[in-house]
Order: C-alpha cells, then sequence, then structure tokens
C-alpha cells in the first residue's frame, strides 16, 4: 500500500512540474513563434505579393475580428503612404484546403497580386498554382469586389486556367472572390486601421 | 573498476557511437539526413534531450520507484522534447519545417530511453552528463557525415554551397529512401574496416 501511494505521488509531482515548465515556456515564446509562422508560411506570399514597398508588411500588421476570430492584414507602404492591404482567403482545392493571400490596391479596389501560401495539391499539377506566371499574373488589375471577373475563363471569367489543374484553379480564384467579397464588407475598417501605418 | 568520467564521454565518440555501432535509433538517421544541416540540427535536438534527460533521471534514481521507472522517465523525456520543439520553433523556425514530426519522435528514439535506463539510473551525476554528452555528439556527427554523404552526391552541395561545380549531375538516389539504407550500409562498412585493423 505504502509503495502505491509513493508510486502515485513520484508520478504526479513529476507530471505537474513538467506541465508547469513548459505551459510557462510555452507562454514566453508564443509571440515569438507566431511571428516565424507568418515569416515562413505567409511571408514568402506576401514578400512576393508587395515586392517594392518601403516597408516590412509583417511587422506592420493589424487584426480586424471578423466571425469571433483575429484577422491579420498585412499593410504595404510606398514613401510612407500605406497602399495595398494584403490578408488570406480560403477554398477547398483538389487536395484540401488552400490557403490564398490577396494583395489590395486601397486607392484603387483592384488586385494587386496573389500568393498560395498553404496547400495539399498533386505536386507538379495543382501545386504550379504557386508558381504558374501566366495564371497569377490574370489576376492582377481585376478589380477584386468584381465576382463574374474573378473566375477562369472555363467558367465565364477572366482568369487564365491551369492546364489539368481547373479544379485548384477554380479553388484559387474562388478564395479571391472571397476576399473580395471580405474586403467589400470591411472596407472603411481596412481602410482607417491601414491609415495608422502612414508616416 | 568504474570508468573515469573522460572515458564515458570519450565512448560515446567511437567505441559506442549509436547508429554505426550499435545501430540504434536509426529512424531519424535515415530519415532527416537529406541534408547535413537538417543532420547536424537533428543531432543537436536530440543531444540537448540526451543531456536533459541523463542529468535529470541521474539525479532522480534514488526517488524514482524502480516500478514506475520507464513511464517517469518517458515524462521527463517528453517534456525536454517538446521544450526543444518550442524553442525550434520560435527561433529556427526553417529548421523545424524540415525535420517536422521527427522533433516529437525524439521522445521514442531508443538511444534516449536507452542512456536513461541503461546509464543514468545507475550512475552518479558527473559521469551521466559525460555520457549523454559523449553519446549525444557521437549521434550529431554520424548524422552529419551521413548527412554530408548524401547530400554532397545526391545534391551536389554541402550546406547548400556546391562543391562539384557545375557540371557535376546530381546522384538523386542517395537523397531518396533507399539511398539512405545504402549510405548507411557503406559507411558501417568502413567503419568496420577501420576498427579491425
Amino acid at each position: 500500500m505504502r509503495e502505491m501511494v509513493k508510486m502515485v505521488i513520484t508520478l504526479t509531482v513529476l507530471a505537474a512540474f513538467s506541465g508547469g515548465l513548459l505551459s510557462a515556456v510555452k507562454g514566453s515564446t508564443s509571440d515569438r513563434i507566431e511571428q516565424a509562422i507568418l515569416e515562413y508560411v505567409q511571408g514568402p506570399a506576401i514578400l512576393s505579393i508587395m515586392e517594392g514597398v518601403s516597408n516590412d508588411p509583417i511587422t506592420d500588421r493589424f487584426t480586424i475580428e471578423i466571425n469571433g476570430e483575429d484577422k491579420n492584414f498585412f499593410v504595404g507602404k510606398f514613401d510612407g503612404v500605406p497602399k495595398l492591404v494584403a490578408f488570406e482567403a480560403r477554398a477547398s482545392g483538389y487536395g484540401g484546403e488552400m490557403g490564398v493571400m490577396v494583395g489590395v490596391n486601397m486607392e484603387t479596389g483592384q488586385i494587386h497580386g496573389v500568393g498560395v501560401t498553404t496547400h495539399s495539391e498533386t505536386p507538379g499539377v495543382g501545386s504550379r498554382a504557386e508558381t504558374d506566371i501566366r495564371f497569377k499574373t490574370s489576376f492582377v488589375g481585376l478589380p477584386v469586389t468584381d465576382e463574374d471577373k474573378v473566375r477562369i475563363q472555363n467558367d465565364g471569367g477572366a482568369i487564365a486556367n491551369i492546364g489539368g489543374a481547373t479544379i485548384t484553379a477554380r479553388a484559387v480564384a474562388l478564395a479571391v472572390s472571397r476576399a473580395g467579397s471580405l474586403y467589400k464588407e470591411y472596407e472603411s475598417q481596412i481602410k482607417t486601421k491601414a491609415e495608422t501605418f502612414s508616416g | 573498476m568504474a570508468k573515469t568520467i573522460a572515458q564515458e564521454f570519450k565512448k560515446g565518440l567511437w567505441d559506442e557511437i549509436p547508429p554505426f555501432r550499435l545501430v540504434l535509433g536509426l529512424c531519424p538517421v535515415l530519415a532527416v539526413t537529406t541534408t547535413v544541416e537538417n543532420g547536424i540540427g537533428m543531432g543537436l535536438a536530440t543531444t540537448f534531450v540526451l543531456v536533459c534527460a541523463n542529468m535529470l533521471v541521474s539525479l532522480l534514481r534514488n526517488v524514482i520507484p524502480p516500478k514506475i521507472r520507464v513511464p517517469c522517465f518517458i515524462i521527463i523525456i517528453a517534456t525536454f522534447v517538446i521544450l526543444v520543439e518550442l524553442l525550434m520553433q520560435a527561433f529556427a523556425y526553417g529548421l523545424f519545417l524540415n525535420l517536422g514530426i521527427f522533433i516529437p519522435l525524439i521522445v521514442v528514439n531508443c538511444v534516449v530511453l536507452g542512456r536513461a535506463e541503461a546509464f543514468a539510473s545507475k550512475n552518479k551525476f558527473l559521469p551521466s552528463l559525460a555520457d549523454g554528452l559523449g553519446i549525444g555528439i557521437g549521434f550529431t556527427l554520424s548524422l552529419g557525415v551521413l548527412g554530408a554523404v548524401r547530400e554532397s552526391l545526391g545534391n551536389g552541395t554541402l550546406f547548400d554551397y556546391p562543391v562539384f561545380g557545375p557540371n557535376f549531375q546530381p546522384f538523386e538516389f542517395m537523397v531518396q529512401a533507399p539511398g539512405a539504407f545504402v549510405a548507411l550500409g557503406l559507411l558501417l562498412c568502413i567503419m568496420n574496416i577501420l576498427g579491425k585493423k
């Protein structure tokens, strides 16, 4: 009996100590980890969209609460004036959920660029959505809220198809058009918050 | 006659170098050694866990009841593994993306549990520390060497710098899974020839 008690106590104390230590470390590293994930997962897409901006869009970000979740918006400045805003939208592709970063020019409401952040599409087929220049540039300049144009050509829109990966291309277009409706709904909030980064 | 601390440290570097002499802990050895950087990163993460777990197990060896020693060791090891995972996510996220699932899998790396059970639970603090360091550095070296062989032949680079000039045709087989077995087998063979004398 005494041995039993001793075993229970030892394990409990050990587990409690370990839990306490880990939650302390998790608490103190969570900010750093969030920053690292932004840099490595969304960073490449953000930087490719925002080429030539004069600030670091990953540091200059703000959040808006949408459906109970804080959504990140990244601000791109030219000569100190916030001009671009980038945010992520999602849609289901061929192999699962895809994340698409959409950069919008706040003055004109046009798409400045798109970039795939996370996907699980077939390598070499659907994965070309990340790299296919013709596909990516066909988004540029379209009004982000124009749902009829932000569709692939097969569906009567203006977006170039990716040969052999129609489902992926359609998913990216859908994500962008979702980003458009989100932009429409929160446009004034986005603009006010982005203004605070000027100077 | 007990071995000196220096001997405990040295045995991990050659006599008992884990993947080559004991052929233990092969899962990460084969899976992550596609480049030198990944190999050494994985080795250092394992070394950290090994050293910390060895020290703590050795300190607690008279407190832990023998019947539940393995669960206790696992808790200790798992704690340090999660610690490494969090720190790596915070400060070396690129490496974390490359190593992925193999970081949490250090918990079940038999080198780590093996040292806790076979050595640290029976020895004093300093020898256990030396043992952990020695085995850990040996493990890191083996992963680094295997990574170097595979990366240079399979990709033509070392630490991402080209080593064989522009005309080199990469032998891609080496960075794929079967190549890991072949490279490990050849290194074991060389180790045995060198060890024979």
